[in-house]
């Protein structure tokens, strides 16, 4: 493998407590060194800002809701497809790019590696499909448990060995890497048309609410010593006034320990807290909450979030929180998509336009800053759009620079057709902190990888570490204008990964070698969930056990985390 | 001795039951029964295994008309050159094969230019498109199975063309929340003719051929409560229509299950429109879901890896170096139709047996080549006919039922012995054809 020099970058680390020093950054056999051979190609990186390769924790780039959103929507092809080239296939797709476009895209910007937030089990074998077809970033998928008819029963009898044999079964079953929820309950009473709203509202017919739910799975996470702590999209999503049943969420966690080898501080991870920040009881009064939750996340460390910053682009929503979708086609009277998934969950997807014209939608964006801004600790705040809920993940160099220049912001603050009652309900125009690039390696490189717990492998720049290097062409010293900002986050000089450089002057050059990151939890066998799990296929899925497994052939590249309990 | 295969998956219909036991031979060459499958099913592994009456070897056309054999590398060399040389291929099928053959098809057509097309085109293609117009509110086939106590099958007849379909998911079954099975359940059948399917129904709607456009309609109006006007709707009576709306909206879950009796029927992506648009209608009184009830066993396979790799569920035209994607213009029908493509090359379905004869006469005029285990009206009016083992019975790959759950097809026995895969054959193709465009 080739050895690659990176001279006189300025480098943010905060793996090694790098803050903009000059120096060199060697790579070799596609891991960071001490020293290269004489034979090492260089990069003059002089003037240029070098980091690790970022992180995205929470994107929805594979899988039946996001196929589903490319298919139902040709409008969003429009424009943007761009023809293969030496290395590259046919890419397009704006909000719900194709397979292709998401790897380059997520590479130009320095990104080399991606989970996929929500994986349907039933579904398993497709998101992996798509994740082989989706160049150069490493991924990894959470499937979703928190509305699933074997957790309900063995939380409900307080059987927490068994959630654990069921949690490493199925881990394993679907090569997925942590326990994701969302809408707890919720997205099983939609079975039903109906939705548990707060955490304590009973499921229909399983005897359990989402508080105890999260709770447990909360606990079998730590118990089992996984790499990412349990990953929580909460009830209520959304709605005005819905700040206290995320405060009464993040709650759950008080006083719990992690329990890891991987470095993993949180216990909880919450995440688009942006669609969870919201004050007022209907839209005429609809306000930020965003210091209100940001005080709590800064008093506890033992959680961490990331933010589902709203872009202002039109979007496609796509959620495992079937409800929310309907609620939301029954708001914006856009086509709507459904799929419940027998005994594990069920989706929904509905285009959406954050109109900069519209008073709720100026407010949603704001409070997505505001969360980063508030931030005490960047370590524990992550940059997302919840891609493509709150905008396509494309516009994270746009973030970028609304978080590092409060002129810009205020610049959007003025630009808005109800900019007044923006400001009147927000508290953005009074925040002056501009995030530095230090923070901005801690919030999208160091943060996510160590709460992933993947900070021995990337997001860092100690040797040993993957060698995942992005020089950006941008100096934070010289910074005339925040265009600069967008512009050079956006489209990286060189991006190597795993000491490949995959991009060079902004252009795919290699697919690199990418991996699917999956965790093989064990756990004692356990013969009354063998036996469950034999008899619900046998009477209540539609598919037989032998045929749900996905096969090692379908993971691409498998990158497996064991972890022994 | 014999050998027993369970957990098999069915290669027929986009029902794709997967608990099928086939009993082989000992050296697993010859299928010797097949337990659990309807008979169509059944039929399609125990022909497949008797290589007496196969095709092993490509065959390439003369020009009196009849065949002759050629070897695999010839057939290659022939695929790769028309599909290398030519403009615009149209590249259609993909159905029934699997969705790993399809991706390398892919890469085919993206290098060729071709345009890509799967067998929606003829069948549920109008759903694709109304589900573009207003979404789709749907649901897996287990949760039918375990909470619907409201069934309509509109312009289909599962009875007959999805056998298994009423026993595993959707009339019969005991579920989690249905524990009295077929009791527990209300069946609507709208069809113009009685069928096997309608003597099932508490319900049947004899619409007029043509009108289910005006009685979907009308039973959106129904369910809201709003007057009817006239004392028959769509040849069907007020009171029945009335009685129909209310049997949905007393139900706690529903599903519409829909073919191409509606899809292809007057009014196409019109009527599908209308039929999401009653589903949507009734999620504001109870649960009702809608789902396709597709063909092919894995024409959703196709339209799953056209939509992750080029953006589009079928109809799509490579040929200007990005996706395009407008049916009625990008479609097989109409290429063909238009005398647009300048090669044609069909895998994994049988258009010589299903287009209008124009399309046909225009394969047949055009360098053709047709992938297919059978001798079919297809293979008959290409120049080269490739034989290929059957997906699903001698060779497994991922395929994705109705309801979009993909499930992998397993291999049950050995072709006839040197005969290649859809894959392989691709794969074949595929580096030939780019050593040829490299030149």
């Amino acid at each position: 493998m080739s050895e690659y020099i990176i001279k006189n970058g300025i480098v943010y680390d905060p793996k090694t407590g790098v803050k903009g020093e000059v120096k060199d950054i060697c790579i070799k056999d596609g891991k960071i060194a001490d020293k290269v051979s004489s034979k090492a190609k260089s990069i003059d990186a002089k003037g240029k800002t070098v980091m690790a390769g970022a992180v995205e924790i929470h994107s929805h780039v594979a899988g039946p809701k996001v196929n589903e959103g490319r298919n139902f929507r040709p409008e969003d092809k429009l424009f943007s497809y761009k023809p293969g080239g030496k290395n590259t296939r046919m890419a397009g797709g704006f909000s719900i790019p194709t397979t292709f476009k998401t790897g380059y895209e997520y590479a130009k910007m320095g990104y080399t590696t991606v989970m996929e937030a929500a994986m349907p089990p039933l579904y398993a074998r497709h998101v992996h499909e798509e994740i082989k077809d989706t160049p150069i970033i490493d991924q990894g998928a959470f499937p979703v448990f928190g509305n699933n008819w074997f957790v309900f029963e063995y939380l409900k009898n307080n059987e927490m060995d068994n959630v654990m044999a069921y949690i490493s079964w199925l881990l394993k079953t679907t090569k997925g890497y942590a326990i994701k929820i969302v809408n707890p309950g919720g997205s099983e009473a939609w079975g039903w048309g109906e939705n548990c709203t707060t955490i304590h509202d009973p499921v229909p017919y399983f005897d359990i609410t989402p508080a105890e739910i999260m709770k447990g799975l909360l606990t079998a996470n730590e118990k089992m010593g996984l790499p990412h702590s349990i990953h929580v999209h909460t009830n209520n999503l959304g709605n005005p006034g819905n700040y206290k049943d995320t405060l009464d969420t993040f709650k759950l966690a008080e006083g719990v320990k992690p329990n890891n080898k991987f470095g993993r501080e949180q216990v909880f991870h919450h995440t688009h807290v942006q669609f969870h920040s919201y004050g007022g009881d209907s839209w005429a009064n609809f306000e930020s909450k965003a210091k209100e939750i940001m005080d709590y996340v800064n008093a506890n460390k033992n959680m961490t979030i990331d933010l589902g910053c709203v872009t202002l682009d039109e979007t496609t929503t796509m959620t495992a929180d079937g409800p929310f979708e309907h609620h939301l086609t029954t708001l914006n009277h856009l086509k709507w998509a459904n799929v419940d998934v027998e005994l594990e969950t069920s989706s929904g997807i509905v285009p959406y336009v954050y109109d900069p014209r519209v008073k709720v939608c100026a407010i949603q964006w704001a409070i997505g800053l505001e969360l980063g801004l508030y931030t005490k600790d960047p370590m524990r705040s992550f940059i997302t759009t919840d891609h493509p809920n709150a905008g396509p993940f494309i516009r994270y160099p746009r973030i970028f620079k609304w978080l590092m220049s409060d002129k810009s912001r205020q610049e959007m603050l003025k630009s808005f057709k109800y900019s007044d009652k923006v400001i009147a309900a927000t508290n953005l125009a009074s925040m002056d902190r501009e995030i530095t690039f230090y923070e901005l390696a801690q919030m999208t490189r160091a943060g996510p990888a160590k709460a992933l717990g993947l900070t021995d492998m990337c997001g860092g720049l100690a040797p040993g570490m993957d060698a995942d290097v992005v020089v950006y062409n941008i100096d934070e010293n010289k910074i005339k204008d925040p265009e600069e900002i967008e512009k050079a986050f956006g489209t990286a000089s060189q991006v190597f990964k795993s000491g490949t450089l995959v991009v060079d002057k902004g252009e795919v050059v290699s697919n690199g070698n990418k991996r699917t990151l999956w965790v093989d939890a064990k756990v004692p066998t356990n013969s009354q969930v063998e036996r469950d799990v034999q008899m619900k296929f046998l009477k209540y899925y539609s598919v037989n056990l032998n045929n749900y497994e996905v096969s090692d052939h379908y993971v691409a590249n498998p990158y497996v985390i064991e972890v022994e309990n | 001795m014999s050998k027993t295969i369970t957990d098999v998956v069915c290669p027929f219909c986009g029902t794709l039951c997967d608990d099928l036991i086939v009993t082989t031979d000992d050296d697993g060459k010859k299928i010797l029964g097949v337990d659990n499958a309807c008979a169509i099913g059944a039929e399609k592994f125990v022909h497949s295994s008797d290589h007496s009456h196969r095709v092993t070897r490509p065959r390439k056309m003369q020009e009196d008309g009849s065949f002759k054999e050629i070897t695999y590398e010839e057939a290659i060399e022939h695929t790769a050159t028309i599909l290398a040389k030519a403009k615009k291929p149209l590249m259609y099928g993909w159905s029934s094969t699997s969705c790993e053959a399809d991706s390398v098809g892919h890469e085919i057509a993206e290098l060729c230019g071709g345009i890509v097309d799967n067998t929606a085109a003829v069948c549920h293609g109008t759903t694709l498109i109304a589900v573009q117009n207003v979404g789709i509110p749907s649901c897996t086939l287990g949760e039918v199975k375990n909470r619907a106590d409201r069934i309509i099958f509109w312009g289909c007849n599962p009875a007959h063309a999805h056998p298994r379909h009423m026993s595993r998911y959707s009339i019969f079954p005991r579920g989690y929340f249905t524990g009295k099975g077929a009791k527990q359940r209300k069946i609507i059948v709208v069809d113009p003719r009685p069928t096997d399917t309608s003597t099932l129904a508490d319900v049947h709607l004899q619409v007029e051929q043509g009108y289910d456009y005006e009685l979907l309609q009308a039973l959106r109006a129904a369910i809201r409560g709003e007057p009817l006007v006239g004392d028959v709707i769509a040849g069907v009576p007020k009171e029945t229509v009335y009685e129909a709306a209310e049997i949905l909206k007393s139900g706690r879950f529903g599903v519409i299950f829909f073919g191409m009796g509606v899809t292809q029927s007057l009014g196409k992506d019109h009527n599908i429109d209308a039929a999401i648009c009653l589903t949507k209608d009734l999620n504001d009184y109870t649960k009702f879901s809608i789902v396709a009830m597709r063909g092919h066993f894995n024409v959703t396979g196709s339209g799953q890896v056209l939509g992750w790799q080029f953006g589009f569920p079928y109809a799509v035209d490579l040929s200007r170096g990005f996706a395009r994607y407008n049916p009625g213009e990008t479609g097989a029908i109409e290429v063909l139709k238009r005398q647009e493509a300048d090669a044609v090359f069909v895998l994994g379905s049988d258009p010589g047996a299903h287009f209008p004869m124009r399309c046909v006469k225009e394969i047949a005029r055009l360098p053709s080549v047709a992938i297919d285990p059978h001798i079919t009206p297809t293979t008959e009016i290409c120049d080269v006919h490739v034989p290929v083992a059957f997906v699903g019975v001698e060779v497994g790959g991922n395929c994705y039922r109705m309801d979009n759950v993909p499930i992998e097809a397993r291999k049950v026995v050995e072709p006839p012995e040197g005969m290649m895969s859809d894959y392989q054959f691709l794969s074949a193709v595929l580096d030939r054809v780019k050593e040829l465009k490299a030149n």
